[in-house]
């Protein structure tokens, strides 16, 4: 439990992952799928971001001549974040796309409704 | 340095290349520039391979002018190189054998766009092959995911966009467990490079410390990657995502896509995890255990379908389950089974997707059995094609499948335990449930239809002039090569395995 306080950042960031996961796994609604799995993308961004901050450290951009590793941050997270953040937003646009045009053909987004839909239209044939 | 050491560096980026020069390029410009490039990398990493082979150790590319740990870096040893080769030829192949239907299926506008999406799924995999960073992993795995979507997509007809939407999700829910695996081993380990990775992770095994967050870690990465390349009871998508795409996009997804997402799983156990660990040990059991659920449950599926594209998918369920059924059974003899699969099938069921597609082609596109029945006498090379992948499946000898087959019953029964009498069990009925439903399409396509004019509209004669042919018959020489001569590329499996830690 002790451990938990502590890392609370890793522990808030392991709950939205498994909050977002749970919502993209169970929910029927494209959009809300769409909006747990950007949930669940943040959980590990912030999760990474704890991780590269180190407390009573300075920024990692060398200044007065200090060359000594130990008084500065990893930049390597955030770096690691930045990318995650650009393959979260290209994933998000193209499951936008998806469900415009799945709005479009069956004028709902519900995914149960549209997969019975498309079983009576017999579209698997 | 070689200069054939910058092969495996330009294999991804002229995909990459071509992906942008295909999307200002006219439609039959773009198909014949991929191809060339398609071709051009199969000559790379065919090169890549025998270099690798005969200097007998792995090279290492630094990319950013450091040194690793602090460079990003690709590795390529005999194993990476004969993945390489195997997607570069099976992309190629499934690109010219169903250029016949993307060129219906998909609008005019759109086919330099498909070509688009053929380089970057083609430079996505080559990546996979060669990198030695989780991370950059992490992004190609996204890259492959996106494209395999596009490709899927950009047909507009039926239910293509369910079928999409489900495909991705599945996939993003395995991305999400793979990235926060990628995350932990970073923050236990302090390294994305894997050689890295595995110093940490051996140190943390043989002290004890952090056992349960390793153990966990690794159960995320490899349930990632599980989910993602459709492992039992994830496999769900597979019909109607399969069943719905143009030939070449089946071809390639059902190929060589979902062989990426294993190839990479079976790196990061080999190079990051290290085989011997005893989280790996607990892994690899609960991988077995879906693999051989998912077995017996795809081949009964495929059974039970009465569509013969939907059929072809519920079986890559049950090869799918091979594949990890032979990385739970672990050791070298199972890897071995299991890459060997992994190259078994990347050739076969693209043969049977484009085969069938001509077979369907010649029913009225129908994909029904009752339509498809004398379908090899309308268009007799699709039915040759169709029967020998059919046969590959089922376990006949010098074809393929049986040697996978062999493989797979040796890495059973050197275990010893009641292991080896459940997978031979398994060996033993899958084999059957296959030859019901392969055989069974056999002979309905071979026995003549009852109907007095059978669809005399399909003309047999493109048959002669198609790149479909071609196609086909490089797919046949292949299934044919890893049939007759399983023992040459068992021992460049296994001189790659023993160079691949």
């Amino acid at each position: 439990m002790g451990n938990l306080i502590y890392n609370y950042e890793e522990a808030v960031a392991l709950i939205l992952f498994s909050v977002g996961f749970v919502t993209l796994l169970f929910h029927r609604n494209m959009i809300r799928k769409l909006i747990g799995m950007n949930i669940m993308d943040s959980g590990i961004y912030l999760f990474l971001a704890s991780m590269g901050y180190i407390y009573d450290r300075r920024a990692p951009i060398v200044e007065g001549g200090d060359t000594n590793p130990v008084n500065y941050i990893n930049p390597v997270p955030a770096s690691l974040v930045l990318t995650g953040i650009v393959v979260s937003v290209s994933v998000t646009a193209v499951m936008l796309s998806l469900a415009v045009r799945l709005y479009e053909r069956y004028h709902t987004l519900n995914l149960d409704e549209i997969y019975a839909m498309s079983r009576r239209r017999s579209e698997h044939r | 340095m070689s200069f054939i050491e910058n092969l495996p560096f330009l294999s991804v980026v002229v995909f990459l290349f071509a992906a942008v020069v295909c999307s200002v390029l006219k439609p039959r410009a773009a198909r014949a520039f991929t191809a060339a490039v398609e071709a051009l990398v199969v000559v790379f990493s065919a090169l890549t391979l025998f270099y690798t082979y005969t200097v007998g150790e792995p090279f290492r590319y630094n990319m950013g002018h450091f040194d690793a740990p602090w460079s990003n870096q690709l590795r390529a040893g005999v194993l990476d190189a004969l993945a390489a080769l195997a997607f570069s030829s099976v992309l190629l192949l499934s690109h010219i054998g169903g250029i016949r239907y993307a060129k219906i299926d998909i609008e005019q506008k759109k086919q330099n766009s498909y070509c688009t999406l053929l380089n970057l799924i083609g430079a996505a995999l080559m990546a996979l092959s060669y990198t030695n960073d989780l991370f950059t992993g992490y992004v190609f795995l996204e890259i492959l995911t996106l494209s395999s979507c596009g490709i899927l997509v950009i047909r507009r007809q039926g239910r293509t966009t369910l079928a999409a939407a489900r495909y991705m999700v599945i996939n993003l829910l395995g991305s999400g467990l793979f990235l926060l695996g990628v995350t932990l081993f970073y923050g236990t380990t302090g390294h994305l490079l894997m050689e890295y990775i595995k110093v940490g992770v051996e140190n943390l095994d043989a002290t004890g410390e952090y056992s349960i967050p390793l153990t966990v870690t690794i159960g995320l990465v490899s349930a990632g990657l599980a989910i993602k390349s459709g492992l039992f009871p994830f496999h769900t998508w597979m019909p109607d995502t399969y069943g719905t795409a143009t030939p070449t996009s089946s071809a390639i997804l059902s190929g060589i896509v979902s062989k990426g997402y294993i190839f990479l799983l079976i790196k990061i156990m080999y190079r990051v995890v290290g085989t011997g660990t005893a989280a790996m040990t607990a892994a690899c059991h609960i991988l077995y255990v879906f693999g051989m659920i998912g077995i017996v449950m795809g081949s009964f599926w495929a059974i039970k379908s009465k569509y013969l594209n939907r059929m072809i998918a519920y079986s890559s369920a049950a090869q799918i389950g091979y594949i990890f059924v032979g990385i739970g059974l672990g050791g070298d003899a199972g890897f071995r089974a299991a890459i060997f699969q992994v190259l078994a099938h990347a050739f076969t069921k693209p043969l049977l997707f484009i085969a069938g597609a001509r077979l369907s082609e010649a029913s009225g596109d129908s994909q029904a059995f009752s339509a498809l029945q004398g379908s090899a006498h309308r268009s007799r090379a699709a039915g040759a094609a169709f029967a020998i992948g059919a046969m590959s499946m089922v376990g006949i000898p010098t074809l393929a499948g049986f040697s996978t087959k062999l493989y797979f019953a040796i890495a059973a029964v050197e275990h010893g335990t009641l292991v080896d009498l459940a997978t031979l069990a398994v060996l033993a009925v899958s084999t059957l449930l296959n030859a019901l439903y392969f055989i069974r399409t056999v002979i309905r396509i071979y026995t003549p239809s009852p109907a007095p004019e059978p669809l005399p509209t399909f003309e047999p004669s493109p048959d002669k002039h198609d790149p479909g042919l071609a196609a086909a018959v490089g797919f046949a020489a292949g299934i044919l090569f890893l049939g007759i001569f399983p023992g040459t590329v068992s021992s460049l499996i296994l001189t790659g395995l023993s160079m691949f830690g």
